[in-house]
């Protein structure tokens, strides 16, 4: 038997800790030292929300395997349910940040389980078509409340948002996923997933399962809607349309279904991508169109397939190939 | 309920638990029917099974024997009849309520999670067992990792009682057709069951895999003291293993016996004369 390194899944954690905390301080020595200006500082703040709207959508999508059409719908209840927030209170900046992350995640999250609900007791595709509805209805709802601004948006909210939080947001909302799908939660929603009728059979609640997945994909939708909301500091009900969500979901697709971190990778490259390539926001939709074909033509399960990188996992083998290297010379010298 | 020793001992510990000693039947079905429509594809169904009862469901094809399974899981809702699960009756109840009533089952065409590894699949099986929340789950509070550890101990038991310990680790989907079929019923044991239902389990089997299949079950009856229904069409492995077999045709019981009487009842032989002629028709 190969010696193992990191065998406890428990040093797993530890390992995968020190390496976030690693990242984070790359990226925080970067900005503060000035390596990185302002504009490019600014950039990681979207990505951080998108990798959380595609990773908590390839939870409804890759996992469970249902078809969502609106998540940006349910961004959109949690952006403005935290501005509104926000901008009502006069707490310390961050008690009164943290309550409307928890207040969106709540708020999208009570919204997940009233639209799944109806349509995940039933087995079939009745989700997407739900969501779509729900996409847009809500939309008409922002455009015609008076307390969300009305067509004209939401202006005047504060500018909560900066790199530290949306990496600490990112990262726990990612967490949060990684360890609810290794858990018998997470292996009721896969079981779903893979044979509605063998999970029933195996007394898995298919319905309560299928709607904590959804309701929970849709909360952290609620949460990246804050970081949002905070940092553009104006909200228009028409960014959280039809066009939005399928642009997430072109991110989970690329990535891989089942994959986070694929879909991390694919949040990370198609956020930066528009901001590398001057202009390239005119041609969003045909990149995304052309990627999507070469992927389902090469690689039809998504960058990374449903793998999902382990750094432990990949530094025992790097080791174990050294160790062998080291073998193999002894071997000769003798 | 579920007479639930958690543990139910496997082989290697060599232990006969003592379960229900009681010989009261685990499972009453009175007159229990289904139509589709205006099919009706079974009528008039009763069937008694023991405690420890190794029974055996035959009939041509089509007679309507996986839909008697469907409706003892409740996959389709009975028409008519009663169904009666250690005493109790389990009208309205859904599948996964059945399952932890006591009622695991296999499927006639394979039903695994079949991209998830062999001890996920089994895994998935033992979700009853376990009882830490979601929050404890994310949290990974110590309740988390015990119940995993525990799980997956259990899982690999159970494995071991089919001889598949070692293929833990391997893609459901990708095993050999016969320890697919093998996978089925132990994720079915790990539930916990009090009658396993098993729909042709030998189909696709070559007769030393059969003959393998006939130990496996009266293994899992002694080990598991449990009660086992079967549909199966290879008449060796059913007259080799049953003690109780009901005979269906068109959705009726045509006859009821040891499998002696079945051998030698004149309707039960008319029946599957009678249908393999129409067969070739
Ligand atoms: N959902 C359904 N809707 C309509 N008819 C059905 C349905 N399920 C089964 N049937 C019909 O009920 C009858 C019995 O089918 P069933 O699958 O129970 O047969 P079986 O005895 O298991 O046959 P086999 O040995 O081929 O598996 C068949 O005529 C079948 O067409
Ligand atoms: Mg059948």
């Amino acid at each position: 038997m190969e010696k193992k390194l990191f065998k406890s899944t428990k040093s797993r954690y530890i390992l995968n800790i020190l390496a976030i905390a690693l990242v984070f301080a790359v990226i925080a020595l970067l900005i503060e030292g000035k390596v990185l200006n302002r504009y490019q500082a600014n950039l990681l703040i979207p990505v951080c929300y998108n990798i959380i709207l595609v990773v908590s959508l390839n939870l409804a999508a890759g996992f469970l395997g249902q078809l969502p059409l609106g998540h940006a719908g349910f961004m959109a209840v949690g952006a403005y349910t935290a501005a509104i927030f926000t901008k009502a209170v006069d707490l310390p900046g961050p008690l009164e940040f943290v309550i409307a992350i928890v207040l969106a995640a709540l708020m999208a999250g009570l919204f997940g389980v009233l639209i799944g609900l109806p349509a995940l007791r039933l087995r079939g595709d009745y989700l997407a078509i739900i969501t779509l509805g729900f996409g847009e209805i809500i939309r008409v709802i922002i455009v015609n409340l008076s307390i969300t601004g009305g067509a004209f948006g939401l202006s005047g909210i504060q500018g909560h948002t900066n790199y530290i939080w949306a990496f600490v947001v990112m990262v726990i909302s990612v967490y949060i996923v990684v360890t609810l799908i290794r858990s018998r939660h997470g292996r009721a929603i896969l079981s779903i997933r893979e044979n509605e009728i063998a999970a029933e059979s195996c007394g898995i609640h298919t319905t309560y399962y299928k709607t904590l997945g959804f309701a929970v994909a849709a909360a952290l939708a609620g949460v990246a809607g804050a970081l949002y909301a905070h940092y553009l500091k104006i909200l228009d009900p028409s960014t959280f349309g039809f066009m939005k969500s399928c642009e997430l979901l072109v991110m989970v697709v690329l990535g891989g279904m089942g994959s986070v971190i694929g879909s991390v990778i694919s949040a990370t490259g198609l956020t930066l991508l528009p901001e590398l390539l001057r202009g390239f926001d005119d041609y969003r939709m045909i990149v995304y169109s052309l990627l999507l074909i070469i992927v389902m033509i090469f690689k039809p399960s998504g960058l990374m397939g449903t793998y999902d990188f382990s750094l432990g996992g990949t530094m025992d083998s790097f080791f174990a190939k050294i160790r062998s290297l080291f073998k193999r010379k002894e071997a000769k010298n003798k | 309920m579920k007479t639930h020793t958690k543990m139910v001992p496997v082989p290697s510990q060599g232990i006969i638990p003592e379960r229900d000693l009681d010989k009261s039947p685990v499972l009453e079905i009175v007159r229990l029917g289904i139509d589709f429509g205006g099919l009706t594809a079974v009528e008039d169904f009763s069937l008694i099974i023991g405690r420890t009862e190794i029974a055996g469901l035959i009939g041509p094809n089509g007679a309507g024997k996986t839909t008697v399974f469907n409706l003892l899981t409740n996959v389709y809702e009975p028409t008519r009849g009663t169904i009666l699960l250690n005493g109790r009756n389990t009208r309205g109840l859904k599948t996964y309520q059945l399952n932890k009533m006591g009622i695991a089952r296999t499927f006639q065409n394979i039903r695994l999670f079949k991209d998830l590894t062999v001890l996920d699949n089994v895994k998935i099986a033992l979700h009853n067992e376990m009882d830490y929340s979601a929050v404890e789950a994310v949290l990974r509070l110590p309740s988390y990792w015990r119940a995993e550890r525990i799980s997956t101990e259990r899982a690999m038991e159970l494995l071991s009682v089919l001889g598949m310990q070692d293929m833990a680790g391997s893609i459901a989907g990708s095993l050999p057709y016969g320890a697919q079929r093998r996978l089925e019923i132990v994720r079915a044991l790990a539930t916990n069951p009090s009658i396993l239902l098993l729909d042709e389990p030998a189909a696709g089997m070559n007769p030393s895999e059969t003959a393998e299949l006939m130990e496996n079950i009266r293994k899992i009856r002694d080990v598991f003291n449990i009660a086992i229904l079967l549909i199966e069409h290879d008449m060796n492995l059913v007259m080799g293993v049953c003690e109780g077999i009901a005979v269906l045709n068109y959705g009726r019981i045509i006859a009821k016996g040891t499998p002696e009487e079945i051998q030698n009842n004149p309707t039960v032989i008319e029946a599957y004369l009678g249908h393999s002629g129409g067969e070739q028709a």
